[in-house]
């Protein structure tokens, strides 16, 4: 869709400026998360307890492993709003496979290994069906919320083996669910920047056409994408299914959007082929310590909501009004 | 050529819906009854206005998320008008119907003076909006209205429900807005092809920004409608309905690129949906099953289209 911005890495100028303008969104937000930090433990130091700290990175962490693959395919140009719907069902074949007695690496691995595979019909259906990824995933929205409840009855899922609350363990004193988020948002981050398959995503979302006639295989890279995506979702459930004690099998309310949001405010291009997925995992950070803050700070958490929307309208002003002023100083 | 496109889509469509009634007739006795379909529009009368609206913020190739809080919010606010500050409930249902112009109105100033692409300015104000309401209601409802108030959701006009009177109207506007006048034409030319609409002198912000505010007016009438019908206030009323609309819309034909659709087919996108789930229901099956239904029908349909698009054009 978009065909007006080139990558801004290309600009030549110094170090710092270059960092700055490459990696504009990312430093914005490591500044505010920074920012609320340092203002909310001054008015509450218990903001900065190890305890809290956790819950809010590690409680979240589900959030920022599905927002990558979000942001993955947001850059190629698409959108996915069944992906809370998908989360709902992955989470609660996971806790019935437990329950059931099956090993617990079946009941975390089997959920992934479905997640690609539906995801993978979606992204055919996008590719080669040529249906836009919006309606696809918006009839799969209602075929797995519906599913889903007409089959378990929204029932909670108890009894869940200990050695399933693979979310609760520590590995060297730090929660598993930061090492999937920090290793995950790393790992996608390198292999976007350096393979050809990863660069392809940006040429696909940045001009279709272009990325058709230089060689790229534009369908199949879209079907894998979202088969990708889909791993993602299933990283996601495993955090998400594990962290508490019980599993609730309806449909989060809510979590594709605040999975879009965090993409979107991590600097994504809703247009495509631009966007790193260290700044989705840093606004999922965001917005779990603005939670958090709004409880320390004694706002009523009603006003979370409005607080989140008033962000994503900043946010993307700015976004929007500094994308003016480059393609101001590239004319000229 | 464009008019057979259309045709082709909604002879599919009008199609389907024969048959799925038929279906359904035949699975249920009590289907076919008027008073299950009077029933049946008054249940279908908010996602209908809602959708009739959203049809032309589709075919300007735009997207509206935000209308689900705006009719929470309306709603919300509607209480709080007639209940806390004490005043008449028609003047607070009109502050309600502004109140949700005005928020479709910043959704529109939002896209066309920063440019900020739909999908990205709705999902803030989807956020923004929703959020006011439950900062406003703190989980409160506001029950209590008076008797006439309920005329509007569960009272009727010549038998028929006075909300479907309203639905008819509106959609009988929008389809000759739409389909007859130039203002309608510059919808689809605007949808079409933006840059070419600007510069054969279309006022392209001024029709933008008239739609999204149309949608918001048409939530907060939703909204006043939901409140009269359940007899009570709730912040999180109209959750998902969003969804819902651009299902309807989607399935009557009007592509999510702009530039194309009709009214017509939103009303039978309707039909088809809402045929659906209250027939299966009758026949038996959980409404979940139906949703599973709908959202495979919505993907056949724009599968099966799709085909016949592209043998058609090349």
């Amino acid at each position: 869709m978009s065909t007006e911005q080139a990558p801004s890495f290309i600009a030549k100028r110094s170090g710092l400026v270059r960092f700055v303008s490459g990696y504009g969104q990312e430093v914005v937000i490591a500044g505010a998360i920074i920012a609320l930090f340092i203002l909310v433990s001054l008015i509450s130091p218990r903001f900065l307890s190890a305890n809290n700290l956790n819950t809010i990175i590690s409680g979240n962490a589900y959030i920022a492993v599905a927002a990558i693959g979000m942001s993955m395919i947001i850059i190629t140009g698409h959108i996915d709003v069944s992906v809370g719907a998908l989360i709902g069902v992955l989470a609660t074949i996971s806790g019935t496979l437990a329950t059931a007695g099956y090993p617990v690496w079946i009941a975390w691995s089997l959920p992934i290994l479905i997640g690609i595979g539906i995801n993978g019909i979606v992204g055919a259906l996008v590719a080669y069906g040529r249906i836009p990824s919006i309606v696809v995933t918006l009839g799969m929205l209602s075929i797995l919320r519906g599913g889903l409840v007409s089959i378990t009855g929204g029932a909670w899922i108890n009894d869940l083996p200990p050695a399933f609350h693979l979310a609760q363990q520590r590995l060297l004193e730090v929660p598993v669910p930061i090492w999937f988020m920090v290793l995950l948002t790393l790992g996608a981050f390198l292999w976007m920047r350096h393979t050809a398959f990863g660069r392809s995503l940006f040429a696909i979302g940045g001009n279709i056409e272009a990325a058709r006639a230089s060689g790229i295989p534009v369908e199949r890279r879209v079907v894998q994408v979202f088969m990708i995506h889909g791993a993602f979702a299933g990283l996601a459930t495993v955090l998400f299914a594990t962290q508490l004690r019980i599993i609730q099998s309806t449909v989060p309310p809510n979590l594709e959007l605040t999975i879009i949001t965090a993409s979107v405010i991590g600097g994504v291009s809703i247009l495509g082929g631009t966007g790193t997925v260290i700044g989705s995992t840093l606004a999922a950070i965001l917005f779990s310590a603005i939670g958090s803050a709004m409880i320390f700070i004694n706002v009523s958490p009603y006003w979370l909501r409005a607080v989140i929307g008033v962000l994503i309208l900043i946010t993307v002003l700015i976004d929007m009004a500094r994308r003016v002023r480059e393609q101001r100083s590239a004319k000229r | 050529m464009t008019w057979r496109k259309l045709l082709r889509h909604e002879t599919i469509l009008a199609l389907l819906t024969v048959l799925a009634l038929i279906v359904l007739a035949s699975q249920s006795d009590k289907f076919f009854t008027l008073d299950n379909l009077l029933n049946q529009g008054r249940l279908m009368t908010e996602v209908g206005l809602i959708a009739v609206l959203m049809t032309f913020v589709i075919i300007t190739g735009g997207i509206d998320l935000s209308v689900g809080s705006i009719l929470g919010l309306v709603a919300i606010l509607l209480g709080v008008f007639w209940k806390n500050l004490g005043l008449p409930l028609p003047v607070a249902i009109g502050l309600g119907l502004a109140v949700g112009t005005l928020a479709g109105l910043v959704n529109g100033l939002i896209i066309t003076r920063f440019r900020v692409p739909p999908l990205i300015a709705t999902l803030g104000t989807l956020a923004l909006y929703r959020g006011i309401a439950e900062g406003i209601s703190e989980a409160r409802s506001v029950r209590g209205y008076p008797d006439w108030f309920f005329v509007l959701g569960q009272g009727q006009l010549l038998g028929v429900p006075m909300q479907l009177w309203i639905l008819g109207a509106v959609t009988l506007v929008a389809a000759i807005v739409l389909g007859v006048t130039v203002w309608g034409r510059g919808v689809y030319a605007v949808g079409h092809n933006e840059t070419a609409a600007r510069f054969s002198g279309l006022q392209v912000d001024r029709i933008k920004l008239a739609i999204y505010a149309s949608s918001g007016f048409a939530a907060a009438l939703a909204a006043v409608i939901f409140v009269s019908r359940v007899s009570t206030t709730r912040s999180d009323m109209g959750t998902g309905i969003e969804l819902d609309a651009i299902t309807a819309v989607v399935l009557g034909g009007t592509s999510i690129f702009g530039g194309r659709g009709s009214i017509i087919g939103t009303v039978l996108g309707l039909i088809l949906i809402q045929a659906l789930t209250n027939g299966l229901s009758l026949a038996g099956i959980k409404s979940d099953g139906t949703i599973v239904l709908i959202g495979a029908v919505l993907i056949l349909t724009i599968l099966l289209s799709n085909q016949f698009h592209r043998n058609g054009n090349r």
